[in-house]
C-alpha cells in the first residue's frame, strides 16, 4: 500500500508535465498573436478568409491537401511552386481551426488562389494559363481530364443536371448532358471555388526572412 | 505458486469467483469490439480502394474518401482499439488487484454511451458535419457522451485498485492504472481546449497533436504493456525477468512519452525548438521501449518452444515484437533529415497501423484467447481457425504497414526533388494502393474468421476441459 500514493502522484505528475510543456508553454509564445499592418500596402495581414470553408471542411479536402509551406531547409515546398515562404504561425490566428493538413496526397493548397501557384515544372507546357472558376469546376467535376495519374475522386454530386430556361447559365460546364440541359455547379461548390480561389498567404510577414517585399508580391 | 494443494484450490475458486463476477461486462465489451473491428475493416477497405479506383461509389458523396478515412481511423481506434482496451483492463484490473467487479452493469452502461457517442461521430463524419481540425474528428456532442461512458468504466478501474488485496501492485496495474487516469485527460482536455474559439490559430493544431500522441502512448501502448506484461509471463508461466527493469521502463515512459507530440508537426508553422525538444524526447524513448522488450524476450528466453503452441503467447509476442519496431520507426521519422522527406507521406499512416495493428491489436488478440475461455468455460474450438486468424492478423496487417511506410519513402523521395513533377509521385504510389487493398482484403478474412470462433465462444460450442487450445502439444518442436 506504501506504493500507493507514489505512484497515483507520479502518473499524475507525468500528465501535469506534458500539459505545461507541449501546451501551455507553447501557448504563452504562440497563443496570442497580433496580425501585422504593413506600410506599403497599408492592409492588415492576415486577411480574415473563411467564406466558402465549410464545404472545404465538409468533403474532408484537408485528408489529402495541407496547406502549411514549409522552411527550403524542411521541404521542397516552395522549389514546386506550391508558395513564395514559409508560412509561420501569424497566418493562421483568423483561422478557426486552421486546416494544416499532415497529408499530400494531393498538393499543398496554402496559396491556391494566387495565379503564381503551380504544381507542375515550371516549363511544363501542360500547365494551364489559369486556374480561375471554370477550371475549378472542371477540375472538381473531372479531375482525370486534367491529370490523367491522379486519383482524386471525381466530385460529380457537386454539380446538377438543369433545364436550360433562358439563357444558358455562366457558371454552366462545357459539357453536353443532352439537349436542352446544362450541368451547373450547386450554390455550395460556388462557395467553395470560391474559396479556392481565395487561398493566398504570400503577403509579406516581417518574421519571414527572405520573403519577398509587398511591392514584389502578387 | 503454493505448496499447499489445499491454497490451490482456495485461489483456483477465488479467481472464478473473479471470473464470474466481470464475466458478462467484459464479453459484452469484446463483442462490441470486434463489431468495430469488421466495420473499420470494411470502412478502411472502401477508403483503399478508392485510392486507385478513384470512381467506385463515385457518385456517392457520403462516401468520398475524405469522408471514409478518418470515418475509418474514428471505427478502428475508437471502437475497435479502445473497447477491448476497456474490456481486457477491467479484466486485468479485477483479476490482479483480487477484487471482483461489482454493478456490472454500470461497465455495459459505459459501454452503451460509449458506443453510441461514437456511431453519433461515425454518421457525423460520413454525412460530412466533421470537424475542421485533423485529429480531433469527434465533435462535442458526441465527445460529452462518449466522456461519460468512459468515467463509468475508467472510474471502476479505480475502484478496483483502492480495494485491491494483494501487497505491491504489478507492473501491469501501474500501466493500468496509468492509463484510465491519463486517457479522460487527455480526452476532456483536448476536447475543450479544441472547442470553437478557446484557443487562437495554430495552437488547435498544437493541442491536436498532444492529444494524438497522448492516445497513442497514455492509451494504447499504456493497455497494451500492461496486456503484454500479464500474459507473457502468464503462459510462460515464470516472474518477469526483472523488476527493475520494468519499474525504469514506467517511469521513463511516463515522463518522456508525454514530450514527444509535436514531432507531428515538424517543418510547420511552429517555433523550431518545440520539435527540437520532441525530437529529443522521441530518442529517449528508446529507454523505455528497450527495458520493455529485453525483459519481455528474457522472460521467455529458454522457453521459445512456447511460441509454438500457446496462441496467447504467439499473438502477444508478435505484438512485443512490433512495439519495438513502432517506437525505433517513430524515433527515425522524428529525425530532421528522414522527416523532410517522409513527412505528409503516407508514412505517418504507416505508423499509425503498426501501432495499431501489428502491436497493439495483436496483443488484444493474445488476451482475448486467453480471457474469453475462463469467462465462459469451454476452451477455443479449433486451433486451426485460430492460425488463420493470425496470419490474417500478422500478414495483413505487417504487408498495410509496410506497404504505406515504403510507399511514403518512395513518395516522400519524388516529392522531395522539386524538378520531378507532382504527377510522378502520384504515379509510384498507385500500385502500394493496390497492395494495400490487397493488405486490407486479408486483414478482413482474418477477422471474420476471428468474429465467428468468437461467435461459436459466446454460443458455448467450444472443446470441453481446462486446458488451452494450443497449436501443437508442448515440446513437439
Amino acid at each position: 500500500m506504501s506504493r500507493s500514493p507514489k505512484l497515483f502522484t507520479g502518473i499524475l505528475a507525468s500528465f501535469a508535465l506534458s500539459c505545461f510543456a507541449m501546451v501551455l508553454v507553447p501557448n504563452s509564445q504562440i497563443g496570442r498573436l497580433q496580425p501585422e499592418w504593413d506600410q506599403d500596402t497599408n492592409t492588415v495581414y492576415p486577411v480574415k478568409n473563411d467564406q466558402g470553408r465549410e464545404a472545404y471542411v465538409a468533403h474532408g479536402c484537408v485528408t489529402c491537401h495541407s496547406q502549411q509551406i514549409r522552411d527550403p531547409q524542411n521541404g521542397e515546398d516552395i522549389g514546386r511552386g506550391w508558395g513564395v515562404r514559409r508560412t509561420v504561425a501569424r497566418d493562421y490566428i483568423l483561422d478557426d481551426a486552421p486546416l494544416l493538413g499532415s497529408s499530400r496526397m494531393g498538393p499543398d493548397l496554402t496559396n491556391a488562389g494566387s495565379k503564381d501557384w503551380r504544381n507542375e515544372a515550371k516549363d511544363d507546357p501542360r500547365r494551364p494559363k489559369r486556374r480561375d472558376a471554370m477550371w475549378h469546376y472542371m477540375h472538381l467535376y473531372n479531375p482525370s481530364a486534367f491529370v490523367r495519374e491522379t486519383n482524386m475522386p471525381p466530385y460529380r454530386f457537386l454539380f446538377e443536371k438543369q433545364k436550360i430556361t433562358g439563357q444558358r447559365s455562366v457558371d454552366a460546364l462545357p459539357v453536353d448532358p443532352g439537349q436542352g440541359y446544362q450541368v451547373v455547379p450547386k450554390p455550395e461548390t460556388v462557395k467553395l471555388v470560391k474559396y479556392l480561389l481565395s487561398l493566398d498567404r504570400s503577403y509579406p510577414l516581417k518574421e519571414v526572412k527572405g520573403a519577398p517585399s509587398a511591392a514584389g508580391t502578387k | 505458486m503454493s505448496d499447499n494443494g489445499a491454497d490451490e484450490k482456495k485461489l483456483a475458486l477465488e479467481r472464478s469467483n473473479l471470473d464470474a463476477s466481470c464475466s458478462g461486462a467484459v464479453l459484452w465489451f469484446f463483442t462490441s469490439a470486434i463489431g468495430w473491428l469488421l466495420l473499420s475493416t470494411l470502412l478502411g477497405l472502401v477508403s483503399s480502394l478508392k485510392l486507385h479506383i478513384p470512381d467506385f461509389l463515385g457518385d456517392c458523396q457520403y462516401m468520398s474518401y475524405g469522408r471514409v478515412a478518418p470515418a475509418y481511423k474514428l471505427a478502428l481506434t475508437y471502437g475497435w482499439a479502445s473497447v477491448s482496451a476497456m474490456g481486457v483492463g477491467i479484466w486485468l484490473m479485477s483479476r490482479l488487484c483480487r477484487v471482483p467487479v461489482r454493478f456490472p452493469g454500470m461497465l455495459k452502461f459505459g459501454n452503451l454511451l460509449w458506443n453510441s457517442g461514437l456511431t453519433l461521430a461515425i454518421v457525423l463524419q460520413i454525412a460530412g458535419h466533421g470537424q475542421a481540425l485533423e485529429g480531433m474528428d469527434i465533435r462535442t456532442g458526441p465527445a460529452v457522451l462518449m466522456l461519460a461512458g468512459y468515467l463509468l468504466i475508467g472510474s471502476w478501474g479505480a475502484i478496483l485498485y483502492r480495494a485491491r488485496r494483494s501487497g505491491p501492485a504489478y507492473i501491469s496495474v501501474w500501466y493500468l492504472l496509468g492509463a484510465f487516469f491519463w486517457f479522460p485527460w487527455f480526452f476532456g482536455v483536448a476536447h475543450c481546449l479544441t472547442a470553437r474559439g478557446a484557443l487562437q490559430g495554430v495552437m488547435n493544431n498544437v493541442v491536436a497533436a498532444w492529444y494524438q500522441q497522448g492516445l497513442s502512448l497514455f492509451w494504447l501502448t499504456a493497455v497494451g504493456l500492461a496486456a503484454a506484461y500479464y500474459l507473457i509471463p502468464k503462459v510462460v508461466n515464470r516472474p518477469v525477468y526483472s523488476y527493475n527493469l520494468a519499474s525504469v521502463g514506467f517511469w521513463s515512459f511516463a515522463i518522456v512519452g508525454g514530450l514527444t507530440s509535436l514531432v507531428r508537426l515538424s517543418g510547420g508553422p511552429v517555433p523550431a525548438w518545440m520539435v527540437t525538444l520532441s525530437i529529443a524526447a522521441n530518442i529517449v524513448m528508446l529507454v523505455p521501449v528497450l527495458t520493455a522488450v529485453v525483459n519481455f524476450l528474457a522472460t521467455v528466453r529458454g522457453h521459445s518452444d512456447l511460441v509454438y503452441c500457446s496462441p496467447t503467447l504467439r499473438f502477444s509476442l508478435f505484438g512485443a515484437v512490433a512495439f519495438a519496431v513502432t517506437n525505433v520507426v517513430a524515433l527515425a521519422a522524428s529525425l530532421r533529415g528522414v522527416d523532410r522527406v517522409v513527412h505528409f507521406t503516407q508514412f505517418a499512416a504507416g505508423q499509425y497501423h503498426l501501432l495499431t495493428y501489428s502491436f497493439f491489436s495483436m496483443v488484444m488478440f493474445g488476451a482475448i484467447y486467453y480471457i474469453t475461455p475462463r469467462l465462459v468455460g469451454c476452451e477455443w474450438l479449433s486451433a486451426t481457425l485460430i492460425k488463420f486468424h493470425f496470419w490474417g492478423a500478422a500478414y495483413g496487417g505487417s504487408l498495410l504497414a509496410g506497404l504505406l511506410l515504403i510507399s511514403g519513402i518512395f513518395t516522400g523521395m519524388a516529392l522531395a526533388d522539386p524538378d520531378a513533377a507532382f504527377r510522378q509521385a502520384l504515379q509510384m504510389a498507385q500500385s502500394y494502393y493496390f497492395g494495400q487493398s490487397l493488405a486490407y482484403g486479408i486483414l478482413g478474412l482474418g477477422h471474420w474468421i476471428f468474429s465467428l470462433h468468437f461467435l461459436l465462444m459466446l454460443l458455448r460450442i467450444g472443446q470441453p476441459g481446462t486446458q488451452p487450445t494450443r497449436f501443437s502439444k508442448p515440446g513437439a518442436h
